[in-house]
């Protein structure tokens, strides 16, 4: 029982619950104290030694019911035991006859798994296909590709050489013998590969998560597939969460040492101006300001989209944002995200200002008719854009305008910065008023670029 | 064999909370009787009012312990939680005590001899007679043992977490003057949450993770048995049918447990005898608190009735 039970958390750990030592041992304790015999009360158990949030709950259960819906591997496994069911109810009628004699005695001089096999023990077999797993440390799967090399592993530990052998020397002495071997072997083949897939199911979730969501993070988010814009939303969510985590709590950081000589004297001018009580000097912090310019014209859609989304979910982070989106003239959008879901608020976006061609010089003139007045000294602005502006004056006075009147101004371009210059782009023209200019085309240089942003406030 | 008992136990612990008028589910009973037998605090998580506070009631009636109640706040802190010294009582002690004092150093030479003679005395005014104890030192110090129950944890700061995982993992708090005080039996401890804000893995460790969601519609009826009086089973079914489908809207505050035993009360006196649409729109700012779900609601209840009316027949 220990073992399944390791196994088990280990199988909770791919499921993405943090298991650790300390909450194994607890659970262990609580296993020892109701038991295995009801399963019901063992799941409960488990639930609340192990999970520690209600979604941690529900993989938790999920990981169970898949886990014991073989009830410990040593005695008995449904997938293998339906295939040798199966294999037996095709076998009985035809070779009855021929073998029921032989039943009772297995033929001399074979093998144990051959003889396993012969004698249709169910349970042996199974046992064997899961001792056989545990000595191949299936348990350590991690990619789908490694099934073959856990199967065949599998397999040779359960003495599939020595089968090999007992099945040519008997192909010359007892063809039919051989015939049902043979068959048999086959059921054997299929049954350890359903277990190892179960296994795959069980242990490499996580990593095969990870896999996915590393791949993801670094596609270009202008191209990505369709199918793949869910996926890439639900890991957007997850990098806001990551950021409001690390910076959502402003760590304490009183200045000690700086004695704030006014404050102190003022505080103990009670006691005649002995300091008592001692006042510190504090470093001042800015409340995070930012004003998100978005060009959301052709390929820079998508990574606006994503921007807007991942922007505007750091409530807890960056509670003053305002958003515009331009791509021939420049709207606010704020309201609209705040207001809809992501995927209603980006069509009402594009209907309103999409699908035109860019024109980056009025849409900042817009700018600056409008909402220049809501720039402070402790404001950021991002500029999200290609710079391309379809050969239109560019105005960058007006940039240096934004740049001279806030605390910093970004630019986040999707292109590579080999493209930067050519063409209609205007880059270079830009960069030189803006504080840092970097590439932004996939998750993980938007996380960065964000990051960073909101680090300077901290 | 202790599989067996552990089941009649999870069983009991279900009927002594029972006769103390709280319906636990299997997965509660199972909570409480494993922190009972691996003496770890239960946090419970979930929404408000499906009776969170009201478990560590129950299980400090069920057992004949005293409940230790620490409701936590943002500002909370160790004066508040655990203990603080009783600054007026040792001032006004030396100030009585001065004359004997003068006694007792009289014979001291100089100022040395003085200080020495001070010292045998130990340390009289940092004693256990003028620690006030709050709360979590309370509980430690019940010869019974209790119940602590820390209610809504989530609302105070992080600081103060800290300060509860010596108390919840050992049972045990240190005063720096005093040593280290160690719980006498150790308490149930409960803490409950309203997932205000996600608390720290270190406290969750510490703890059996409970969720307590809203009742599946058979126990809720036993609950509503349970807490209500003269109600009829047809009305009771009928009622808690209609609160079921009104948790699949989409609202603000979904009603929960405490409503609907609020509501059947106001059922009860005003001697309904069964849901009509009329009575349900003038008690329906029983179940809901917010003005815009009530008009969310107020266009359906017919058709729910008529639903709830309907399960009621099958059901």
């Amino acid at each position: 029982m220990r073992e399944n039970l390791h196994r088990f958390f280990r199988a909770a750990r791919g499921a993405g619950v943090h298991v650790s030592p300390a909450e194994s041992i607890d659970a262990m304790r609580a296993v020892k104290q109701v038991g295995v015999s009801d399963r019901a009360i063992l799941r409960d158990a488990l639930l609340l030694t192990l999970a520690k949030s209600q979604d941690e709950k529900l993989a938790l259960g999920d990981c169970f019911d898949l886990f014991f819906s073989q009830p410990e591997p040593r005695q008995d496994q449904p997938e293998a035991d339906n295939d040798e069911a199966s294999e037996d109810a095709d076998q009985s009628p035809s070779s009855s006859a021929a073998s029921e004699a032989g039943e009772g005695r297995p033929p001399e001089g074979l093998g144990p798994l051959a003889q396993m096999l012969l004698s249709q023990d169910r349970n042996a077999i199974a046992a064997a296909i899961a001792s056989a797993s545990g000595a191949a440390s299936l348990s350590d799967i991690r990619y789908s590709t490694q099934r073959g090399i856990f199967s065949s592993r599998i397999l040779d530990a359960m003495g599939l050489q020595r089968l090999r052998d007992d099945l040519d020397e008997l192909t010359a002495t007892n063809p039919a013998l051989a015939e049902r071997l043979r068959s048999a072997l086959d059921a054997l083949r299929e049954a350890v590969r359903d277990t190892v897939s179960q296994g795959l199911a069980l242990y490499a979730r996580e990593e095969a998560e990870n896999l996915r969501n590393e791949i993801l993070r670094n596609a270009p988010l202008a191209r990505i597939e369709r199918r793949q814009v869910a996926e890439m939303r639900a890991l957007i969510r997850q990098i806001a969460r990551r950021l409001r985590e690390r910076y959502s709590k402003p760590r304490k950081r009183q200045r000690r040492g700086h004695l704030d000589v006014r404050r102190t004297l003022r505080r103990n001018a009670a006691w005649g101006g002995v300091p008592f009580l001692t006042a510190w000097k504090r470093k001042h912090r800015d409340r995070p300001k930012i004003v998100a310019l978005c060009d959301v014209s052709g390929s820079v859609a998508q990574v606006s989209d994503f921007f807007l989304l991942l922007i505007h979910s750091l409530h807890e982070v960056v509670d003053d944002v305002r958003s515009f989106a331009f791509s021939s003239h420049l709207i606010e959008v704020s309201e609209i995200l705040e207001k809809k879901s992501p995927e209603e608020a980006m069509a009402e976006i594009m209907s309103k200002v999409g699908f035109g061609s860019s024109d980056y010089g009025s849409s900042l003139v817009d700018f600056e008719k409008e909402w220049m007045s809501t720039l402070t000294p402790q404001t950021t602005v991002i500029v999200l854009g290609d710079a391309r502006s379809n050969n239109l004056d560019p105005r960058a006075d007006i940039l240096r305008r934004v740049s001279e009147r806030s605390k910093r101004l970004v630019w986040l371009n999707p292109e590579g910065r080999l493209a930067w210059g050519f063409g209609d782009s205007e880059m270079p023209r830009y960069a030189t008023f803006c504080s840092v200019v970097r590439q932004c085309a996939t998750a993980q240089q938007l996380e960065r670029a964000v990051s960073n942003i909101v680090a300077t406030y901290q | 064999m202790a599989e067996q008992k552990a089941s009649t136990s999870i069983e009991a612990v279900e009927s002594g909370l029972a006769a103390q008028g709280y319906i636990a589910s299997r997965q509660i009973a199972t909570a409480v009787y494993l922190s009972q037998q691996i003496e770890k605090p239960i946090l419970v998580e979930g929404p408000a009012g499906v009776g969170k506070t009201e478990l560590a009631k129950a299980i400090a009636a069920w057992r004949g312990m005293k409940m230790i109640r620490l409701q936590c706040y943002e500002g909370l802190d160790e004066a508040k939680a655990l203990y603080e010294w009783k600054y007026a009582k040792q001032l006004l002690y030396t100030q009585i005590l001065k004359d004997k004092l003068g006694e007792v150093l009289g014979g001291a030479q100089t100022l040395h001899a003085a200080l020495d003679q001070l010292h045998d005395f130990g340390d009289v005014f940092f004693s256990k007679e003028f620690v006030e104890p709050r709360p979590l030192l309370q509980a430690l110090e019940q010869p019974g043992g209790c119940v602590l129950l820390i209610d809504e944890i989530d609302k105070s700061d992080a600081e103060f977490e800290s300060l509860l995982l010596e108390i919840l993992s050992d049972f045990q708090v240190t005063i720096p003057e005093l040593g280290t005080v160690s719980a006498i039996t150790p308490p149930t401890v409960i803490l409950t949450s309203n997932s205000e804000r996600d608390l720290g893995d270190a406290l969750k460790r510490r703890c059996l993770h409970l969720h307590i969601g809203f009742p599946e519609q058979r126990l809720e009826e036993r609950i509503v048995e349970s807490r209500v009086r003269g109600i009829s089973q047809a009305l009771r079914r009928q009622m808690v049918g209609f609160i079921h489908e009104i948790r699949s809207l989409d609202l603000k505050k979904l009603p929960s447990v405490s409503e609907t035993i609020d509501w059947a009360r106001v059922l009860v006196l005003l001697q309904a005898a069964e849901l009509d649409t009329e009575i349900v729109k003038d008690t329906l700012n029983v179940l809901l608190k917010y003005e815009a779900d009530i008009e969310a609601a107020a266009p359906q209840v017919t058709t729910f009735i008529a639903k709830a009316a309907r399960s009621n027949v099958f059901g």
